[in-house]
């Protein structure tokens, strides 16, 4: 088989095209940026007929000019990723395949944007994201890696091959380059090249989506559970309980991550056990949460309330005990069909959680803080209401606002903490195919090759620019209401 | 103001002890002193040698007197080891045990050695915090700036073209991690891989920097890490900015007919730079991060490289001096944005 070259044959009266339409954009955003901090600002002019004119002059022109070279841009974009799904393989190279081994994200991708405008009226928050681009663009690059990351977790779908196999003679070689004949795969190329190891890049980097996916937002959730329940009671209670949980909270903030990191995510460390201990404590908090959430709530009546609690707190505690439970660590006490699963990385996903729940316990704390003297809450109080109650039914809905918008950036935020786990080599395998081992991987060899480091990086970086942006969209819509 | 300063520094030494005997007892645990007495002893050490060559050292000792001796505020062992030998803290090798002074901790200025480099603790972190300082400064002196014009540029015109484009970059720039934004910036400055080079612009090791830093070997590290830190501190100035420019003494500058660049540099910068301060100050602990991962990446051999060489050995006094610098960094620079705050605030200095 010949290499892949980057855009085929297409590439070879597409490209030209393509460059100058992106010089131009370029030079009229340049132009426009320029013009911005000089030319007289666009202004509407009423006529007298009744008419409004737009007075632009040179700023007025470069503005319409780069509106229109944009839409050139994408376009053309368009035509490379979506002509290879209609011309046979190989003709638009290596970003023709890999566009259309994203088949199935693009058509997911698609409908769920699809059905979202089309009710964004009756979403709520999520319908109102809808409106703002910058919300839409996070949107779209959140939801492309979660997709991602389901088709190749659920269905082997995207990876075109093992992620594990090494196939010899491909060492560190070049984007495109061919597999020999009778290697096991779906494709006879390594699209994004080989590795070290000789394995292929793509299929890394798409199977790695599937750990950050799963494990980020799920620690994220965990820190968010053990920082509200203790800023909620911290913030509304004051004293002394606040001065010691608020110490706690400052301790472990001044610690330096990557010091703590590498004092608690080491083999020795997981030896005696105290991450087993730390989960223990950690994991504690959503069922407490979930426990006093329903029980302040329904405690008025009984019978509802025991009807919804026990299976609650019956499956939790399952899962609970299961989760903490572990072959080969010290807590080990599950008889084996009780025990759901095994989390070989506990201790990286104890360390994240425990590194971001004081953040959010802050953010918390001052929320409550604020929220605590408003008259709903007082009125509560005058109808008598628990102290939980008032907590967790008037003060954490009326948070959550800036609450879901820290969530999106904490699992950001997440996703650059387990990076830099990944990245030095701690608590993971050197075999995983998550983003930071990866560019760990890479960077050894990074200045004779720079492919196998490039991918990886590139990914986490649009993941997580993915939630900064979805959450500034969000930030912008829920403060327009 | 004197008694909330002398409040803090309380509080700062309790959180300063806390978190150096929690790195004490973390470093001291059962298994990472068995790793400690097979490193330096001898690798295959039965599990009864081991037990007596970290009786013989004082390791055995609980771990409040450990912590004590190594504090400076209780004596240090003089043990008479299984082996005949006596050993104490205090003395240095070669030493006679009598002429050994009692006390050596912190407090006594004797920050112990490291087991990997074979050197004084202090030492070894005199010479490599220069080296960070060093990399440190030329960061501030591209981020801060660089930072401050962005925020500044588009918190002045909310909403304008400028403000839309700047935050974008610095929202780029936030979700970079340095060991992101250092392989790209590798990729694309030091190797041929995007651009056929003549010569290649920028070296992708900083380890000649060390001795002779230049704009060829310095750039990519000081520009990998100032690149994070921009981003979160435009986006701080462009709000405190953004929140002066709609203050009523704007309006009232602009309705006397001050040019927008006068409102701009004398009656609003002065006020939207306060927020950015505190901020800058609690950058710091961000940097530290930073600095470990850039100086790992660039093979820089500074306070970061010492941190992870450290706590990748178990080099156990070499890991607290490290420690007990870093979280100092820390409490100080909280302390002074804390009381910067305050004095750059009339409203609060006042009240």
């Amino acid at each position: 088989m010949e290499p892949l070259t980057w855009t085929g044959a297409v590439g070879a009266f597409l490209n030209p095209i393509f460059v100058i339409v992106v010089g131009l954009f370029v030079i009229a955003l340049i132009a426009q940026l320029l013009l911005g901090f000089f030319a007289p600002a666009v202004t509407l002019q009423a006529n007298p007929d009744g008419t409004l004119a737009r007075r632009g002059g040179a700023l007025g022109a470069t503005e319409t000019a780069s509106k229109y070279l944009f839409l050139a841009v994408i376009a053309l974009i368009l035509v490379y990723l979506i002509a290879p799904m209609i011309l046979p393989y190989g003709m638009v190279g290596i970003v023709g395949e890999i566009s259309q081994r994203f088949l199935p994200v693009w058509i997911a991708l698609i409908i769920t944007f699809a059905v979202s405008i089309i009710y964004k009226r009756k979403l709520g928050l999520y319908g109102k994201l809808f409106d703002s681009t910058v919300g839409m663009i996070g949107f779209g690059i959140v939801m492309f890696w979660v997709f991602t990351a389901f088709f190749v977790g659920a269905f082997d779908w995207i990876a075109t091959h093992d992620y594990l196999t090494q196939v010899s003679g491909l060492k560190n070689k070049t984007p495109g380059v061919a597999v020999p004949e009778g290697t096991v795969g779906d494709i006879p190329h390594y699209l994004l090249g080989g590795d070290n190891l000789a394995r292929d890049i793509f299929s890394r980097v798409v199977s790695g989506s599937t750990f950050v996916i799963a494990i980020a937002p799920l620690a994220t959730i965990f820190a968010f559970m053990v920082g509200i329940t203790l800023g909620l009671p911290a913030g509304y209670y004051g004293g002394l309980l606040d001065t010691v949980l608020s110490f706690l909270a400052n301790l472990i903030l001044a610690f330096p991550v990557i010091l703590l990191f590498y004092l608690l995510v080491t083999p020795e460390i997981v030896l005696t056990g105290i991450p087993s201990y730390m989960a223990a404590v950690l994991f504690v908090f959503p069922i407490i949460f979930f426990g006093v959430l329903l029980n302040s709530r329904y405690y008025t009546q009984p019978q509802k309330r025991t009807a919804i609690l026990v299976p609650v707190l019956g499956i939790l505690g399952w899962l609970y005990l299961s989760v903490i439970n572990q072959k080969g660590t010290v807590i080990n006490f599950l008889p084996e069909w009780m025990d759901l699963f095994d989390i070989t990385i506990l201790v990286v996903f104890v360390s994240v959680v425990f590194v971001n729940a004081p953040t959010v316990f802050r953010i918390v704390r001052g929320l409550t803080l604020d929220l605590r003297t408003r008259d709903y809450v007082a009125a509560a109080q005058t109808r008598g209401e628990g102290a939980w109650y008032i907590m967790l039914w008037e003060i954490l809905p009326n948070a959550r606002g800036p609450l879901i918008v820290d969530f999106c950036l904490r699992i950001g935020y997440t996703t650059i903490l387990l990076g830099t786990l990944g990245f030095f080599g701690l608590g993971l395998s050197s075999e995983s195919p998550d983003w930071g081992s990866t560019i760990n991987e890479g960077r050894k060899l990074l200045l004779i090759y720079a492919h196998p480091a490039l991918p990886p990086a590139v990914a986490l970086l649009s993941l997580v620019l993915g939630l900064n942006l979805l959450a500034d969209g969000l930030r912008e819509e829920s403060l327009k209401d | 103001m004197g008694l909330f300063i002398l409040r803090r520094l309380g509080v700062m030494i309790l959180t300063a002890l806390c978190l150096t005997f929690i790195v004490f007892w973390l470093t001291n645990l059962g298994p990472n002193l068995e790793k400690l007495a097979k490193t330096q002893g001898n690798a295959r050490m039965s599990d009864d040698a081991v037990v007596s060559w970290l009786a013989n050292r004082g390791y055995s000792q609980p771990l409040p007197v450990k912590y004590g001796q190594w504090l400076g505020v209780l004596p240090g062992y003089v043990i008479e080891g299984t082996d005949g030998e006596v050993r104490a803290r205090c003395a240095t090798p070669g030493q006679p045990i009598e002429e050994a002074s009692s006390f050596c901790g912190i407090l006594q200025g004797d920050w112990g050695s490291s087991t990997v480099f074979k050197d004084e603790v202090s030492t070894i972190v005199g010479t490599r915090l220069g080296l960070t300082g060093k990399l440190m400064l030329a960061v501030m002196l591209v981020m801060v700036p660089g930072a401050l014009i962005i925020g500044v540029l588009a918190g002045m015109r909310e909403g304008s073209r400028t403000d839309r484009s700047l935050s974008t970059v610095s929202i780029v720039t936030t979700a970079t991690p340095e060991y992101v934004s250092g392989v790209i910036l590798i990729a694309a400055l030091a190797t041929k891989a995007f651009i056929e080079w003549d010569t290649i612009p920028f070296k992708g090791t900083a380890t000649a920097a060390m001795d002779d830093a230049n704009f060829e070997n310095f750039f990519l590290p000081v520009i990998t890490i100032a690149l994070y830190g921009m981003g979160y501190i435009a986006r701080m100035t462009r709000a405190s900015m953004t929140e002066v420019m709609t203050a009523q003494y704007i309006r009232t500058a602009r309705l006397k007919g001050v040019s927008f660049p006068k409102i701009v540099l004398k009656h609003a910068l002065r006020n939207a730079l306060i927020a950015p301060f505190t901020v800058i100050m609690l950058q710091f602990p961000w940097l530290l991060n930073g600095v470990v991962i850039v100086e790992t990446l660039f093979n820089y051999k500074g306070f970061g490289w010492v941190l992870v060489q450290a706590a990748g050995n178990n080099d156990i006094e070499l890991l607290l001096g490290v420690s007990i610098v870093s979280v100092f960094v820390v409490l100080v620079t909280q302390l002074i944005s804390d009381i910067g705050y305050v004095f750059l605030n009339p409203r609060i200095r006042i009240s």
